[in-house]
């Protein structure tokens, strides 16, 4: 039976087929819906982890169980992880262990364009790249029956065209499998350096060994078509290429990215006239190429910036541009904005109006950065927030902590703002540290996190108080406002910046797009009583704009917030009767 | 055969999700291979969106480059200008006629150019702008805009209307497929 699936949904059903039975992950974009499509097959167990670090050490112990188990995460999830995927690395595994790793090229929605492979040969660990959703699916499954062959973690590398790409996928049943037996294995799995040692020369050994494996693997393939011109490249790259070519050059698709072949390499190189490596981000291929002393083409042509298409590697190959329409109006961008209603906004409006520097971090919030209200600061990674204002207010000597703020939402709290939060009080710095409570992890599509109260499956579970969990911290003044509530908002920033030690405001509203969040009638604009004074623009609600120099609310995006109702002097907005 | 590109672009949140699920199901159940692409995550939230669809014997990049859309079906009026660059000279694009102004509109610092699409057909596309938003309310509901869009594109698309049918059956949740056929209907005939 065929079916039409992103490659995230495919991912998943290889983890079904394989007879993965462990799922943990951390959100994000754009490897999300290889966890949400995981949790519809209820032969595996699956869970939201609080961070990246976490999945993969729960994955480490589901293999030490013997199961076979995954992790996934976007490429910068992966620095998170990178401490267990290390030494996992020397430790191997009992159960099969498969990590999915998601690269941004381009950065669609990521806050850089790492390229995962780094981390593979860093970490001394074997990576396959799929290039569509039949090949993500069957590769997952052959990453399970390597890694336990090979001893060692299998990362799968994924990237956004390859994710959030559907394309046609046959599929099968799933192979139940038992627990391998659990042994205790100290050499194996206790990571002293005595032991380090000993695993050490095996991890070099493996790599050799998978080397070997990669010169006859038919995960790598080679099409000869012409022999003017030979293409090395692998995943979403290979498509374009064939999209550009199609059989008429010859090309080596290197299904697996790491280890890569060197014999392999080399007879293919001796069978073109002219070799090109095509691959975005880094010369990765490129620079294994030169050091096994073959001579190649690579990034003096093709940039390891953004993402490529047929189109460009066309162009670079010294194709004609195709004809295309072209017109000389502006067309104003349409950058992502914070939805009507949205719960940050009456908070963002507050900071602003405070004139606060706003140490920012990663979610929906990151919106706050932009027109019209500017408010932030800095955006580094996933919890720098809080030990971002740390330092701040202490290399100010506190001068700035009366009027900085950091501003964290709550799934990110979770995943490493704690630590964070944990160094201010125990190295008492005056820092106020806004907690953005939506009761959801908002930016990857609405996950549930540990203060939801809700698991992967909708069902109830555990949730964290954060409240209860800043006072345990050693933070005193912890208060809670509602944002809908400028005075609220406003009254508790300027005393939190007031008072000279640690303090947090957890600013709690769910997000709106929520189901169970019922909505009020949109509020409209007496044109009467506006004197298109343009107060209410500052807020940058995307269901108000001004026409005939009077403000009008769009009725189909309001949901009746009623933020710019408390902003207008003239009392021009107005509640609709139901 | 050839592959044939369609983009559909709009604002995120305007339901160019269902439009792609439809069209893929449409190619292939007639047997096309087919590659549907689109970007999640940011612009989730009110951005700019855009979905590839391609179809043929054998498809290979699941995205549309310059000058390479044979189709492109716009849920907004500027969202059709601003990938126009994609489509093939002569190509078709509709358009939901609707205006959606932008951030930078909304706070005054740009404009939104209002006769933009008569900018379209002059630089050499094939212009078929629809109020496609009313033709939904007439239908039984906004949020049947894409399949307005649809029933229009299939008009210039040589697949017999029945087998559009019955791909909405497949991918629209029951108790909407009857509103939904009705939108589709009303752009598929709309000035016949």
């Amino acid at each position: 039976m065929k079916e039409l699936m992103i490659g995230n949904a495919a991912f998943a059903r290889g983890l079904y087929e394989a007879g993965c039975k462990i799922v943990s992950s951390y959100p994000g974009t754009p490897s999300t819906e290889i966890t949400e499509c995981a949790a519809e097959y209820d032969e595996m167990y699956c869970e939201w982890a609080p961070n990246e670090k976490v999945a993969m050490e729960v994955v480490f112990g589901a293999s030490l169980q013997g199961a076979r188990a995954f992790c996934g995460m976007k490429h910068v999830g992966l620095n998170v992880a990178a401490d267990p995927l290390y030494t996992m690395s020397y430790t191997g595994v009992t159960g099969g262990v498969v990590i999915a790793v998601a690269d941004d090229p381009g950065m669609h929605s990521s806050q850089n364009e790492q390229d995962s492979r780094h981390h593979a040969i860093a970490a001394k660990v074997p990576m396959l790249e799929p290039a569509d959703s039949e090949e993500a699916l069957n590769f997952v499954k052959k990453a399970f029956d390597l890694s336990e062959k090979f001893d060692t973690p299998f990362i799968v590398r994924m990237c956004t065209r390859i994710a959030h790409s559907q394309s046609l996928v046959e599929l099968s049943e799933r192979e139940e499998r038992e627990n391998i037996p659990y042994e205790k294995n100290p050499q194996k799995y206790i990571m002293v350096p005595a032991n380090a040692k000993r695993r050490h020369p095996f991890v070099e050994e493996r790599t050799k060994a998978l080397t070997e494996f990669a010169e006859t693997t038919e995960l790598n393939t080679e099409e000869y078509g012409s022999e003017e011109l030979g293409i090395i490249t692998s995943g979403t790259c290979y498509q374009y290429v064939k999209e550009v070519y199609g059989d008429n050059v010859s090309i080596l698709k290197l299904g697996m990215v790491n280890p890569l072949p060197v014999e392999r390499i080399k007879k293919f190189a001796s069978k073109v006239k002219r070799l090109v490596v095509i691959e975005e981000l880094d010369p990765v291929i490129e620079n294994h190429c030169k050091a096994i002393g073959v001579s190649v083409e690579g990034k003096e042509l093709f940039t390891c910036i953004g993402e490529f298409s047929q189109a460009y590697i066309a162009s670079v190959m010294g194709m004609p541009a195709k004809e295309s329409i072209s017109i000389e109006t502006n067309v104003p961008v349409r950058p992502p904005v914070m939805c009507a209603g949205c719960p940050h906004r009456g908070m963002y409006y507050s900071l602003k109006k405070n004139n606060c520097t706003v140490i920012g971090d990663i979610g929906c919030y990151t919106l706050g950065s932009a027109a019209p209200l500017n408010a932030m600061d800095s955006t580094l990674c996933m919890g720098a927030s809080i030990s971002g204002i740390h330092g701040f207010n202490k290399a100010s000597n506190g001068e700035s902590a009366n009027h900085t703020v950091a501003v964290i939402g709550d799934s990110t709290f979770m995943h490493s703002g704690m630590t964070g939060l944990v160094n201010i009080a125990y190295n008492n710095s005056a820092s106020t540290v806004i907690i953005l409570d939506n009761s959801i992890t908002g930016m990857t599509g609405h996950q549930q996190n540990p203060t939801t109260g809700y698991n992967i499956k909708g069902d109830p579970a555990a949730a964290v108080n954060l409240e209860a969990l800043c006072k345990a911290i050693g933070i005193k003044r912890v208060r809670v406002v509602d944002p809908y509530d400028l005075a609220a908002c406003d009254t508790a920033i300027k005393e939190e910046l007031a008072v000279d030690e640690p303090s947090v405001i957890i600013s709690r509203r769910p997000c709106m797009l929520l189901k169970y969040v019922k909505v009020k009638s949109p509020v409209v604009v007496d044109p009467e009583k506006c004197k298109g004074c343009k107060k209410c623009m500052t807020l940058g609600c995307p269901s108000i704009s001004i026409k005939d120099k009077k403000a009008t609310i769009d009725a189909t995006l309001c949901v009746g917030c009623d933020v710019c109702k408390q902003l207008c002097k003239f009392d021009a907005i107005e509640s609709e009767e139901r | 055969m050839s592959t044939t590109s369609i983009m559909i672009v709009g604002v995120g949140g305007q339901g160019s999700l269902l439009a792609s699920k439809l069209l893929g199901r449409l190619l292939m159940n007639e047997g096309y291979d087919v590659k549907v692409s689109e970007v999640h995550g940011m612009s989730q939230r009110g951005g700019s969106v855009v979905t590839y669809v391609r179809y043929g014997e054998k498809v290979y990049s699941p995205v549309i480059a310059k000058g390479e859309a044979d189709f492109i079906v716009s849920f907004e009026k500027l969202e059709g200008a601003r990938y126009v660059d994609c489509l093939k000279k002569g190509g078709k694009i509709i358009v939901n006629t609707q205006e959606v102004e932008p951030m930078p509109v909304i706070i005054g610092a740009a404009e939104y150019p209002h006769d933009i699409l008569d900018e379209v057909q002059k630089n050499g596309a094939d212009v078929d702008g629809i109020d496609a938003l009313s033709m939904a309310i007439q239908a039984g509901s906004a949020k049947a805009t894409n399949l307005v869009l649809m029933g229009r594109l299939a008009k210039y698309f040589g697949i017999e209307e029945e087998k559009w049918m019955t791909a909405i059956e497949q991918v629209v949740k029951p108790r909407f497929i009857d509103m939904n056929k009705k939108a589709f209907d009303l752009g598929f005939h709309y000035g016949e």
